[in-house]
């Protein structure tokens, strides 16, 4: 689960991370109040107002609404009268609220802008890159660190790799200062700003343990003139199997960043993923709806989504999933793959012809079934009547609804 | 011969809700041998399992079987009085991690963990607390191991084994189902199959799985279903490259999964571009591994493979 990153500095700040002084807004008239105050408490003269979207890439990305205006996901505003401040930022935050931000990370169709976080400029002496994350290799947590604050790390780790710098956690003592005392060495840091950073580092490290974050990552990281450490930006996503121990978190889940048919799903307890192609597919088994998905493609079509409805799955929910694969309306024919094994062929042989009638059905469905009962489940879906196309095995089921398709 | 699992494993099962009963009741039915159940508030009472014997199991058996499994307090106690020497997990998520070191501790040999959605950083946890113990960890997030027609530890379903020629090592469920029926099918039947699970931290791993089929003289091939996400099916076929003598086929499922979506096991999931099904099955083909271009020729890759 991702949170914007206004939230994401709200938590690190109770962590005692330091950030910059800033405000949501989701008005305009907000936005220039906040960015008004902003100044007066400050007494700075420059704030910056950012699109609140989960997506990284925004201060390159542009408004679809506006193309040429020169507005992009982030913008600064310098001014020294409060007055110009607060009408200026009012402006801007009419032009960004409600429009489509796309970036490289957004894809094209990009994403609608329900907030902005208001912002006190930093004055920037150094940018850097800190992150967390599992190395699934050792199955620890390690701390990614470079000099390269504002740049991708895949970029790094691609183009010049020997400016990252790797830390292991282990999961037994924490991260030791000496590590931290290294890492500050490696990125060039001394004095000051090298004690700031261990300290920022530290609470990040605590805040990503103890909230269970499957991905922190500050970039940049800035180090001031006056060399104090700050996290300049936020991503932070929690793990989804962890969610259940941080309920303050999880009501921080913003649906209107996701995928609608996903958040259906989620809430049927139905692992789903929309995906572009025309062919609906519902399967038990998450690495067997992947294996359904390729062998769709491998035959010349197209998968529409991903779906699994769990190893034992029953007739209910394979009446959910139907009702979210003939919601989508690219879709142009199911293909049900289902091994039973312990459930039971003829069982969910009635489901999905309970499910059709209950849906409806207006498209092409061919449905394979393997396991116990498995004649019985076949006959039942070939007494139908339902014009259900029965198939023997993965690949012959795939072939035909591909055919029909066509 | 086989690995990890056979006539001499004695199973204790840890969790005995809904789920554990069930599959409890389908492992006695199998003929493993059961001994004991763990859950902290019914110690000392017993559990019935009766029922119609699986015959697709240990053969030899009568009809129909009924058992009454005691129940304890916590691991320790169970091996002390049972003996056993493998363990299967059905704990719900929360504790799941708890029970794999109370396992651990308790010195169990094998233990197998089926439960689904257990917290990245409670097995990190569990993973360094088995680092300096000799137990074995299979899953979680797994289907379980099965030896056919000696012993079944997991949720599989049995009849779609029989004895045979090829080791079976995979990450998913029921795509493991439908390569070992496909090798049923085919008369290549398994020395043993086992899922490793879907998880990003797991015990057993491709590699751990590769070493015990390469030195069980029963194994002639092995097959081996990776999916995206992770980089251990590149680990494997660097092991299979450097270490395997016996023939591996491969099945690797997500080359239409996108990048950054999660689907379905918490492990499957392409980030920052790596992790891909094209990298694995790349890997794969380096490794001089027989690809399977759909699930539906896993049996058939594995029977070209060792007919090489």
């Amino acid at each position: 689960m991702n949170i914007h990153e206004h939230q994401a500095k709200e938590l690190l700040s109770s962590y005692g991370v330091t950030v910059p002084l800033g405000t949501v807004a989701f008005t305009p008239e907000e936005a220039g109040e906040a960015a008004a105050s902003l100044m007066e408490r400050t007494r700075g003269q420059m704030v910056l107002i950012k699109a609140q979207i989960h997506a990284g890439g925004r201060g390159k990305g542009r408004f679809r609404e506006y193309p040429d205006a020169g507005l992009a996901g982030v913008n600064v505003v310098a001014s020294g009268q409060t007055s110009l401040m607060r009408e200026r930022m009012t402006e801007l935050a009419e032009k960004m609220l409600g429009s489509t931000l796309v970036t490289v990370q957004t894809g094209p169709s990009g994403k609608v802008v329900n907030r902005v976080l208001l912002e006190a400029a930093a004055d920037i002496a150094q940018e850097l890159y800190v992150a967390i994350q599992l190395d699934r290799r050792i199955a620890r947590p390690v701390l990614l660190a470079s000099t390269e604050g504002g740049v991708e790390i895949e970029q790094v780790a691609a183009e010049s790799p020997e400016k990252l710098h790797t830390e292991i956690i282990d999961p037994a003592v924490g991260i030791r200062a000496f590590q931290l005392r290294r890492l500050a060495r490696r990125l060039g840091l001394s004095g000051k700003a090298a004690a700031s950073y261990a300290d920022l580092v530290e609470n990040l490290v605590t805040a990503a343990g103890d909230l269970d974050t499957e991905l922190l990552e500050i970039n940049p990281l800035v180090i001031n003139t006056s060399g104090q450490a700050l996290a300049l930006d936020a991503k932070l996503s929690f793990e989804d199997n962890a969610l259940y121990r941080h309920p303050k978190i999880a009501e921080l889940r913003d649906e209107s960043e996701e995928e609608p048919a996903e958040t259906l799903a989620r809430k049927a307890g139905l692992n789903y993923v929309k995906l572009d192609g025309q062919i609906g597919c519902m399967v038990n088994g998450a690495g067997l709806a992947m294996a359904t998905m390729d062998t769709v493609d491998h035959y010349g079509g197209s998968p529409a989504n991903f779906l699994d409805v769990g190893g034992d799955t029953d007739e209910e929910r394979v009446a959910t999933g139907f009702r979210i694969i003939t919601a989508d309306p690219n879709v142009r024919g199911i293909f049900v793959n289902i091994f039973g094994g312990i459930v039971h062929c003829d069982v969910i042989a009635k489901g999905v012809l309970a499910a059709t009638e209950q849906v409806g059905l207006s498209v092409p469905l061919v449905v394979r079934l393997e396991g116990t009962n498995v004649e019985l489940g076949r006959r039942i879906i070939a007494e139908s009547g339902l014009g259900v196309i029965s198939a023997t095995n993965m690949a012959e089921g795939a072939r035909r609804i591909v055919e029909l398709c066509r | 011969m086989s690995i990890l699992c056979g006539r001499d494993t004695r199973l204790m099962i840890q969790g005995l809700g809904r789920a554990g009963r069930f599959h409890a009741g389908q492992i006695i039915a199998y003929g493993t041998e059961v001994v004991g159940g763990v859950h902290p508030r019914r110690a000392g009472e017993t559990e019935r399992f009766s029922g119609e014997t699986d015959h697709s199991g240990v053969q030899g058996r009568r009809d129909s079987f009924s058992v009454d499994l005691p129940i304890f307090s916590g691991v320790a106690e169970a091996v002390d009085a049972t003996g056993a020497n493998a363990s299967l997990i059905f704990v719900p998520p929360p504790a799941a991690a708890d029970s794999i070191m109370e396992a651990a501790e308790a010195g169990v040999e094998l233990i197998v963990c089926i439960t689904e959605g257990i917290p990245v950083n409670d097995m990190v946890e569990a993973k360094r607390y088995l680092q300096s113990r000799p137990s074995r960890l299979i899953g979680p997030n797994c289907p379980g191991v099965i030896t056919p027609g000696e012993c079944k530890i997991g949720i599989m379903p049995g009849y779609i084994h029989a004895r045979g020629r090829v080791g079976v090592i995979s990450r998913s469920g029921t795509l493991t189902y439908e390569a070992v029926y496909q090798l049923t099918n085919l008369g290549l039947g398994q020395t043993t199959a086992l899922g490793i699970g879907g998880d990003p931290v797991n015990g057993t791993s491709f590699v751990d799985a590769l070493e015990l089929f390469e030195a069980d003289p029963a194994t002639e091939g092995v097959l081996m279903i990776g999916e995206i996400g992770g980089p251990a099916e590149e680990e494997a076929a660097d092991y299979v490259r450097s270490h395997m003598t016996k023939p591996v086929a491969g099945f690797i499922a997500g080359l239409t999964a996108p990048p950054g979506k999660r689907m379905g096991h918490a492990g499957a999931i392409i980030s920052g571009g790596q992790g891909t099904a094209q990298s694995k099955i790349e890997a794969f083909r380096r490794a001089g591994i027989e690809i399977a271009a759909t699930p539906s020729e896993m049996g058939v890759a594995m029977a070209a493979a060792l007919g090489r």
